[in-house]
């Protein structure tokens, strides 16, 4: 958990008007806490997503925003399916082994 | 910058064995510290040339380096926190997007995808082998047991435990890896890797400088003006010593093989003298030091504008 400013020193090329725009666009959502923000495990590892998608594919706003919805789609998906593994994990074995025998084989 | 240890060397990533070897024994006739006396930089060289076939030759190191493991000194490397680690747990909520479906229960998830009252189908499913997850855990140790290595366990569940063996001289932050013992394989899969990232407790009075141990030790006025043996903690327990006649505040004296118990060699322990007159001053002193006309009289302040 580290606030604005230690944040701002943490990553190379991130400049102070850029992350606030980052902020008020919604595409990173610290905790508001007096006067400052603070940015939590997960919005730091954001923070240095979007910084790298930005450095390898020159992309703007727009481009951006829809990358990041792509990407927050693709990762609730993701967690659904993990909240489905772990509910059939916790199923005993010959339930497994019939859901097991029910999934069709992939062909590619 | 940090050299990768191709770069050392001068050869391409996907370099052959024997093509390393043979740049390495050119690089290291070139760059002998005996073949270059007087000249440091050979020296510098020709150990960075060492350290970087050291890891290279060992195929099994190499290749730990190839995937990131370990860093250019053989050290292990802290994984990276990933967006997408913290995305699939729980706090990944707060960027869901709004007006998705949750699976809430089964009805949703069926709706979701148009497969309820399809029924059994019996299909033959194929098995599937996946190699387990890494685990990553902290451990805290204390400054005497970096020093001179101890067995800990880390607690993975409650009644289950996991043994590790911590080296002497590990950093603060430094990570093990244990294979096998992360998460189980899925279908006969090999088990991922435990890592153990290790934190280091600073202690009262020994403080670490590479592989030696620096110290303060308080002694009286009388020990210093006249010697004395008197008894030093270290970390493999106390030990005595003996202050020579005369020893100033700021004197360093050397406890060889007292520091990190490395077993190449371990390193020593410096204890820097501090004369301590004490709390209240003796009157005996004092009545004795405003009679006394040194004959050797000094200014300690000497040099000092």
């Amino acid at each position: 958990m580290i606030a604005f400013e230690e944040l701002l020193d943490r990553f190379v090329g991130l400049d102070r008007r850029e992350l606030t725009r980052w902020v008020e666009n919604r595409w990173v959502l610290p905790e508001r806490r007096d006067q400052t923000w603070i940015f939590h495990e997960i919005d730091v590892a954001r923070v240095e997503l979007i910084l790298e998608v930005r450095r390898e594919f020159t992309i703007d706003d727009e481009v951006l925003s829809l990358v990041l919805g792509l990407l927050d789609q693709v990762y609730d998906l993701r967690r659904q399916l993990r909240r489905l593994c772990d509910a059939l994990a916790a199923q005993p074995p010959e339930i497994q082994a019939a859901v097991r025998r029910a999934l069709p084989r992939q062909r590619n | 910058m940090a050299q990768t240890p191709y770069e050392v060397l001068g050869v391409k990533p996907d370099a052959s064995a024997d093509e390393i070897r043979k740049v390495y024994r050119k690089l290291a006739k070139q760059y002998h510290p005996d073949l270059n006396p007087g000249k440091p930089e050979a020296e510098e060289r020709f150990k960075a040339v060492s350290a970087a076939y050291d890891l290279l030759s060992d195929p099994d190191k190499r290749a730990r380096y190839d995937r990131g493991e370990i860093d250019e000194s053989g050290a292990e490397r802290p994984p990276r926190s990933y967006y997408r680690g913290y995305a699939e747990g729980a706090e990944g909520r707060k960027y869901q997007p709004e007006g998705e479906m949750d699976l809430g229960d089964l009805e949703d998830l069926f709706a979701a995808f148009g497969s309820a009252g399809r029924g059994w189908r019996g299909r033959g499913g194929e098995g599937f082998k996946a190699r387990g997850g890494d685990r990553l855990f902290t451990l805290t140790v204390d400054f005497v047991e970096a020093a001179t290595g101890a067995k800990k366990r880390v607690s993975l569940a409650p009644e289950q435990w996991l043994d590790v063996t911590i080296p002497p001289g590990i950093n603060d932050g430094q990570v093990l890896r244990l294979r096998g013992k992360g998460g189980p394989g899925l279908g006969g899969g090999p088990a991922g890797d435990a890592l153990i990232e290790v934190h280091v407790a600073p202690h009262p009075l020994f403080r670490r400088d590479g592989d030696n141990i620096q110290i303060e030790l308080p002694v009286s006025l009388a020990e210093a003006v006249l010697g004395a043996r008197v008894t030093v903690p270290t970390v493999t327990g106390p030990v005595t010593m003996t202050i020579p006649k005369g020893s100033d505040t700021g004197a360093q004296l050397r406890l060889r093989g007292k520091g990190i118990q490395r077993k190449k060699g371990p390193g020593d322990q410096y204890v820097t003298l501090k004369v301590v007159v004490g709390p209240s001053g003796d009157p005996e002193l004092a009545a004795f030091l405003e009679k006394w006309a040194p004959r050797h009289p000094f200014d300690p302040r000497q040099g000092m504008p």
